[in-house]
C-alpha cells in the first residue's frame, strides 16, 4: 500500500523531469533553430551593415574610387593611400571640419552646463515640476529641419536681398528684441553676414534642441540620488554652491559623462540642423557651403553627378576615427572623475 | 559664545527659551532665504520655459499673419487679422498630402517589418541557445559605433546598382534592422524568468505561440517605445530620403518641406525667389510638426523611457 503510493505521488514529478530532461537535451541539438529566427536580421544586416563595412573601407583605399566605375567596369583603381592625402589636403574639407569642431566645441560644454542647471532647479522645486519637464521636452519631438526653418525665420532679415531696402522689411523678430532693449540689429544669417554671427544662430539652434535630452537623463540621475547626503549637507549646514559642486556634481558624473559623450557623437554628425537654418546650401546666400560639416561633405561627395565614393569612404573614416577618438579620451577623463 | 553667555548668568529656565529663541531666529532666517532662493528658481525656469515656447508661439502666429503684416517694421505679437488660408496654401503649395501619405505608409510599413524582425531576433538572443550566440551579439552591439555615415556610402551604391532609387523599398528596406531595439528588448525578454518557457515547453506550447502569448503582452511598454521611435525615425528622416529620391512623388515630410518652394514670386506675387512667404512656410512647419506633437501628448510617458534609454535622436 505504502509503496504504491508512493509510486502514484511520484509519478507526475517523474514524468516532468524526463520532459524537461528530454526538452534540454533537444535544445542541445536544435542550434539551427535560433539560427532561423536570426535569419530575416542576420541577411538585412550581412547586405546593409556587414558588407558595407568591408566596402567602405576598400573605397576609401581605391584612389579616385568614383560612379565612373559602375558605368565602366574596365577601369581599374590603384591600391593606396591618395583618397585621405586628397581629403586631409583639400582646404574645403578642413573648413568643414573646423566648422563641425567649432560646433562641438561650444555646444556641448554649453547645453551641458544648461542643461544641469535646470535639472537642479527642477529637482528643487515642486509645484510645476511635472509641467516644466513637458515644456522643455518638446524641442526634442520636433523636426530638426522643420524647426531650422522657425529659427531661420526668426533671425531671418526680410527684404535685404530686395532692390529698395526702404520698402517695408521687417528685421526679424530676434532683432526686433535687439532693438528693443536698445541694441543694433545685426545681419545674422542673410547674405553678407558674417561667420561668426551665423555660427551664433547655430549654437542657439543647437543648444535649445540639445537641451530635452539632456535634462531628461540628468533629472533621471537627480531623483535617483540618495537623499542622506543631502540631509547630512543640511545637519553641517553647507553653502548651496558647495552641495552643488561637492555632493550634486560627483554623484551626477556618470550622467554627465554619459550626456557629454552622446553629446559630442551627435556634435560631430551636425548636419540636419544646419540644413534647417540654411537649406542644403549650407551658408548664407552668396557664401555656399561656408557652414558644412564633415557628414555634409561627405554627402556632397557621394550626392554630385560623379560619385565620389573613394573620398566621401575616406572622409567617412575619418569621421569614424575622430569619434572613436574623443569616445575614447571622454572615457578616460570620467574614469578619473567619475565618482563611482 | 552668547548661550554660554547665558549659562553662566541665567537660570536654568532661561537657557532653553534662549536656545530656542535663537532656533527661531536662524529658522526665520531660513525661511527667507529659502523663498528668495525658491523664487529666483521659478524666474530662471519660467524663461527658460519662455525662451523653449517662443519659436512655437512665434511659428503659429506668424502662420496666421499676412505677408504684409509678418513684415511690419514693429512687429505684433499676435495677427491683426487671423488668416487660415496659409494652411490651405501651404498644403497645396507644398503637396502635404503627398508627403503625408508617403511618410506614414513608409513609417508604417518599416515599423511593422522591424517590430517583426526585432521580436525574433530578441527572442533568439534571449532565450534559444545555440553556437556562438554570444560572438555574435558582442558583434552587432559593436557595430553600433560606427557612424551611420559610413554605411550610408556603401548602401547608396548598392541600391544605385539594384535599381532601387526613387522606390518604396529604398526608404524602407536598408533600416529593417536596428541593433539598438533588438539589445533593447533583448534586456526586456531576459527579465521574464526562464521557467515560464520550460514551463511552457512542458506543456508542449511552440516557441512561437510561447512568444505570442507571453513574452510579447510582458514587453509591449517595449515594443511601445520602439514602435514610436521608429516612426519619429521615418518622420525627421532627412539626409536618406532625399539622397535617393528625386521625384517629388516620392519625397517624405522632411525633405519634401525643405524643398518646397515658398517663394512669393512661385505664389504669383512680386519678388525674387529668395523672397520667401514665410507665414505659408511658417504654417507648413505646423502642420508637418502637428502630428509628433499630438503622439507626444498621449504617450509622453513611452517617448521619455524610450529616449532616455537610447540617446539617439529617432
Amino acid at each position: 500500500m505504502a509503496n504504491e503510493s508512493v509510486a502514484t505521488k511520484s509519478y507526475p514529478l517523474y514524468e516532468a523531469r524526463k520532459k524537461v530532461g528530454a526538452f534540454l537535451r533537444k535544445i542541445k541539438f536544435d542550434h539551427w533553430k535560433g539560427w532561423i529566427y536570426l535569419s530575416p536580421a542576420i541577411v538585412l544586416l550581412l547586405i546593409f551593415t556587414a558588407w558595407p563595412i568591408f566596402n567602405t573601407v576598400r573605397f576609401a583605399f581605391l584612389e579616385k574610387y568614383s560612379s565612373l566605375a559602375d558605368l565602366n567596369p574596365d577601369i581599374t583603381f590603384e591600391f593606396g593611400l591618395g583618397n585621405f592625402q586628397y581629403v586631409l589636403e583639400y582646404q574645403y574639407f578642413k573648413d568643414c571640419l573646423f566648422n563641425t569642431i567649432i560646433l562641438c566645441v561650444l555646444t556641448v560644454p554649453i547645453s551641458t552646463f544648461l542643461a544641469l542647471l535646470i535639472a537642479v532647479c527642477l529637482n528643487s522645486i515642486k509645484a510645476l515640476s511635472r509641467f516644466l519637464q513637458t515644456i522643455y521636452f518638446l524641442p526634442y519631438v520636433t523636426n530638426s529641419i522643420a524647426i531650422g526653418m522657425v529659427f531661420a525665420a526668426m533671425f531671418n532679415i526680410v527684404g535685404l536681398n530686395r532692390a529698395d531696402i526702404n520698402a517695408s522689411t521687417s528685421l526679424g523678430i530676434v532683432n526686433n528684441i535687439i532693438q528693443f532693449f536698445g541694441g543694433t540689429p545685426i545681419n545674422w544669417i542673410n547674405a553678407g553676414s558674417g561667420y561668426w554671427e551665423n555660427i551664433f544662430v547655430m549654437v542657439v539652434y543647437i543648444v535649445w534642441n540639445a537641451l530635452p535630452f539632456k535634462i531628461l537623463i540628468l533629472l533621471g540621475g537627480l531623483q535617483s540620488v540618495n537623499k542622506q547626503y543631502y540631509d547630512a549637507a543640511k545637519i553641517d549646514s553647507t553653502p548651496k554652491w558647495r552641495v552643488f559642486t561637492n555632493i550634486t556634481v560627483p554623484l551626477l558624473s556618470p550622467m554627465i559623462a554619459y550626456v557629454v559623450i552622446t553629446g559630442f557623437i551627435g556634435g560631430f554628425k551636425e548636419y540636419s540642423s544646419i540644413v534647417g537654418i540654411f537649406g542644403d546650401t549650407m551658408g548664407p546666400p552668396g557664401a555656399k557651403g561656408r557652414l558644412n560639416t564633415m557628414v555634409g561633405y561627405i554627402y556632397d561627395a557621394i550626392n554630385g553627378s560623379t560619385k565620389q565614393y573613394g573620398r566621401a569612404s575616406a572622409a567617412a573614416i575619418i569621421l569614424f576615427l575622430i569619434i572613436f577618438a574623443v569616445t575614447l579620451v571622454n572615457l578616460q577623463v570620467s574614469k578619473k572623475k567619475t565618482h563611482y | 559664545m552668547s548661550e554660554v553667555k547665558n549659562v553662566n548668568t541665567n537660570p536654568e529656565g532661561t537657557i532653553t527659551t534662549m536656545v530656542e529663541r535663537d532656533i527661531k531666529k536662524v529658522t526665520a532666517r531660513q525661511k527667507v532665504v529659502k523663498v528668495i532662493s525658491q523664487t529666483i528658481i521659478y524666474i530662471f525656469l519660467l524663461i527658460i520655459a519662455l525662451v523653449v515656447l517662443f519659436p512655437f508661439y512665434w511659428m503659429i502666429i506668424s502662420s496666421l499673419k499676412s505677408l504684409t503684416e509678418y513684415r511690419y517694421n514693429i512687429p505684433t505679437l499676435f495677427p491683426e487679422k487671423i488668416l487660415f488660408e496659409n494652411y490651405l496654401v501651404a498644403f497645396t503649395e507644398g503637396k502635404l498630402d503627398v508627403l503625408f501619405v508617403n511618410t506614414l505608409y513608409v513609417g508604417l510599413v518599416s515599423t511593422i517589418f522591424s517590430l517583426v524582425i526585432t521580436v525574433l531576433s530578441a527572442f533568439a538572443f534571449a532565450r534559444l541557445e545555440f553556437k556562438g550566440r554570444e560572438t555574435l551579439f558582442a558583434i552587432l552591439l559593436a557595430t553600433m559605433m560606427i557612424p551611420g555615415e559610413l554605411f550610408t556610402i556603401t548602401n547608396y551604391s548598392t541600391v544605385h546598382k539594384l535599381g532601387w532609387i526613387n522606390t518604396y523599398t529604398v526608404l524602407i528596406v536598408p533600416f529593417l534592422v536596428s541593433v539598438f531595439y533588438i539589445y533593447l528588448l533583448k534586456q526586456n525578454f531576459l527579465q521574464i524568468p526562464n521557467e515560464l518557457y520550460l514551463a511552457a515547453k512542458v506543456d508542449g506550447t511552440t516557441d512561437l505561440k510561447y512568444l505570442w502569448k507571453v513574452m510579447i503582452p510582458l514587453a509591449l511598454p517595449t515594443l511601445i517605445s520602439i514602435t514610436i521611435l521608429k516612426m519619429m525615425g521615418s518622420w525627421n528622416s532627412y539626409m536618406w530620403p532625399n539622397l535617393v529620391t528625386s521625384k517629388d512623388s516620392m519625397m517624405l515630410v522632411t525633405n519634401g518641406i525643405r524643398n518646397a518652394n515658398f517663394s512669393v514670386s512661385a505664389m504669383g506675387g512680386e519678388g525674387s525667389a529668395a523672397d520667401i512667404n514665410y507665414p505659408v512656410q511658417m504654417a507648413a512647419v505646423a502642420i508637418v510638426s502637428a502630428p509628433l506633437f499630438i503622439v507626444f501628448l498621449f504617450l509622453r510617458k513611452y517617448i521619455m523611457k524610450g529616449v532616455s534609454r537610447s540617446g539617439i535622436k529617432g
